[in-house]
């Protein structure tokens, strides 16, 4: 049980838990706006591309801490994407 | 078709041909290094338990309500292109190592090789690699297919297209009875992360309670929008590599970073 649901998790989070926990917050804030009454559409354009962008640069930062290549560059990943 | 339906179709097409270029590979090599027909049977009964779970997930989808749905599968789409598009984004600047299918293949055929030899009947290192293969791959492009043909209220045109992607991988691979390594596999990623992101971002806002200025017009805008993104994080990453050079693995070391 405990395999089958790490690998549940594996599969729909991957490498960077913080990309689904961004979409979480970027869905959330969108419908507590939504909500409201008010314009919510611009904030998911707004907020998946800043965290695309803060995902790409800690896939650098092991690499640029210790000269170590960068984002797994050597090891076998069984996931596809 | 409409062009909705023709990004669906351009989508799905594009991430099931990926994942089978990748699945073909481990396939080839267990089928050239151990027995074919137990590495075949193997890919089979993960493409059977694939589409037994296409026929009861499909239909459980469409009966959600709409918003529901849409929310559960704009998210979904979000996460797997965000990761699709980080992957590939990082590979396009040079940060991470290119999908090498000739590498995979001869990892893979080695450790085929290196397995004791199997008995009478059927080989099941065979069975169990090729199946795992198959199934890994196939679990991401069933979800794709299911969620974009559910919202879009075409599951078959979804299933076609990846019917269609499978079959051109196949007949590739069968005519040139080696690895697709000249697929150009990570532009192939970058574009299906620009459009599972795009239409990830489009259903899980209106499923959020969001309504878009213009309908789904405004989902060429969303593409170019991340497209153009994606493409300045490329720069940014190469310019950053550019500045500090990755260590690279010496001469003789085992090989590089053959990434799914």
């Amino acid at each position: 049980m405990t395999a089958l649901l790490r690998a549940a998790w594996d599969f729909v989070v991957g490498d960077d838990w913080r990309l689904a926990a961004g979409v979480v917050v970027a869905l959330g804030l969108t419908a507590a706006l939504a909500a409201t009454g008010l314009a919510a559409w611009w904030i998911a354009p707004l907020l998946v591309p800043a965290v695309l962008a803060a995902s790409v640069r800690r896939g650098l930062i092991p690499r640029r801490r210790t000269g170590a290549p960068s984002e797994r560059m050597y090891k076998v990943d069984q996931r596809g994407g | 078709m409409t062009a909705a339906e023709t990004s669906l179709a351009l989508s799905v097409f594009l991430a099931c041909a990926v994942e089978a270029v990748e699945a073909f590979t481990i396939v080839l090599a267990i089928a050239r290094t151990r027995r074919a027909s137990s590495a075949l049977a193997g890919a089979g009964a993960a493409v059977a338990m694939l589409a037994v779970a296409a026929a009861v997930l499909g239909p459980a989808l469409t009966s959600l309500p709409l918003g529901v749905l849409r929310l559960l599968v704009g998210g979904l789409l979000l996460v797997f292109g965000l990761q699709w598009l980080r992957k590939a984004i990082l590979r396009a600047a040079g940060a991470k190592a290119l999908h090498d299918e000739e590498a995979i293949y001869a990892e893979e055929a080695a450790a085929a090789a290196r397995e004791p030899a199997a008995g009478e009947g059927l080989d099941r290192y065979a069975f169990a690699i090729c199946f795992k293969a198959v199934a890994l791959e196939g679990l991401e492009v069933l979800v794709i297919v299911l969620t974009f043909g559910a919202n879009q209220h075409d599951v078959g045109l979804a299933a076609l297209a990846a019917a269609a992607a499978v079959l051109a991988v196949l007949g590739l691979g069968l005519a040139v009875r080696a690895p697709l390594a000249r697929v150009p596999e990570n532009t192939m990623k970058f574009a299906v992360g620009v459009m599972l992101c795009a239409f990830g971002t489009f259903w899980g806002a209106e499923g959020a309670g969001a309504d878009w200025p213009g309908g789904e017009a405004s989902l060429p805008f969303l593409v170019a929008l991340l497209a153009l993104v994606a493409l300045a994080l490329v720069r940014h990453v190469r310019a950053l590599e550019r500045a500090a050079p990755a260590v690279r693995p010496a001469p003789g070391a085992p090989a590089s970073g053959a990434e799914a």
